[in-house]
């Protein structure tokens, strides 16, 4: 049976844990052909060998740190080297630290806006190019429901998704006519590292706070990405779409 | 047969190819505009098999400065 990504080249950023690692799997699951972007080269090494022999699709790790312009460069670079055309690209690299106003130094600010917003225009850059060559192509970009109403102490987090979403909505307008979607997902509480890492009595309350009444699973997320990858989304463009259970903050 | 940098020039832009000179300037006729200008860095890329940093995609602001930073990737022009 086909796939809905049969063919495709896909490179998602942050592919080692949480939800960029259930979007590879999802995405290996429909045939795609993978490069898995994350820091630590062995373990991405492990990791797509272990994909490739469980799903039979063609899987590679590309290491490099989203943060670095200079890496970015090499890293498509390779990726140029190795195929010349790009048909998916996952922006799914973030981090989340939490820092009241008072606490929001310069260090914990360009750490929070290279890792979740500037990584997203040096890696769509290239991309973007990239996908002109096989005449069109899907972004999709990892924001977050904090971007869109904002949480206590998330300040300088929601800030940096809320610049990924007028980074998808212009992109989105910018590159429609070289037939470049660019979308973006905006996932609520979600059970990853990121989310385990706050203390008990807040994780309690988000989960209070979710209409649903559970928090949600990374493969939810990735079901999302699925649909925006493929060609079930070939006319949706500009949009952020939700995977939140209801979650009001 | 190698191409000539003017041919992939004139073939990008869709003008003669008696109109590329190393002077011809970015924005200095219709053709090449920032439209234009992804489309010939495409072409370019596609052509000499490189794929080039951003900062030099700004500074290619003519034929002589795009050979210019070709040669430093490595490309037979």
């Amino acid at each position: 049976m086909q796939g809905l990504l049969q063919g495709k080249r896909v490179l998602i950023t942050g592919a080692g844990r949480g939800i960029g690692l259930a979007i590879a799997r999802q995405f290996a699951s429909q045939g795609a052909e993978l490069w898995l972007g994350g820091r630590d080269e062995v373990a991405m090494s492990q990791l797509a060998a272990a994909l490739g022999s469980e799903f039979g699709v063609p899987c590679q790790p590309l290491c490099f740190d989203v943060t670095e312009p200079v890496a970015v460069k090499q890293a498509f670079q390779q990726l140029f080297a190795q195929t010349r055309a790009l048909d998916v690209l996952v922006n799914n690299a973030g981090m989340l630290e939490e820092a009241l106003l008072g606490m929001a130094n310069q260090t914990h600010l360009q750490k929070t806006f290279s890792n979740n917003t500037f990584s997203v225009i040096y890696c769509s850059q290239y991309a973007a190019r990239m996908m002109q060559r096989s005449n069109g192509g899907s972004i999709i970009n990892l924001a977050s429901l904090m971007g869109q109403v904002g949480a206590a102490g998330l300040s300088s987090y929601a800030g940096s998704k809320a610049a990924v979403i007028g980074i998808t909505q212009s992109l989105a307008k910018e590159l429609a006519a070289s037939q470049i979607r660019v979308n973006a997902i905006a996932p609520g509480f979600i059970d990853t590292d990121m989310a385990h890492a706050i203390p008990e009595e807040k994780f309690t309350e988000r989960v209070a706070s979710i209409a649903m009444g559970r928090i949600g699973t990374p493969d939810e997320v990735a079901k999302v990405a699925l649909f925006l990858a493929s060609d079930l989304s070939s006319y949706v463009t500009g949009q952020v779409v939700g995977v939140d259970g209801g979650m009001v903050i | 047969m190698t191409i000539a940098l003017e041919q992939v020039f004139a073939e990008a832009l869709g003008i003669d190819i008696g109109g590329v000179s190393d002077g011809l300037a970015y924005n200095s006729i219709p053709q090449w505009d920032s439209v234009a200008h992804m489309g010939l860095i495409a072409q370019l890329e596609d052509h000499y098999g490189v794929l080039l940093d951003t900062d030099d995609i700004i500074d290619m602001s003519s034929v002589g400065k795009a050979r210019e930073i070709l040669a430093k990737y490595g490309a037979s022009l």
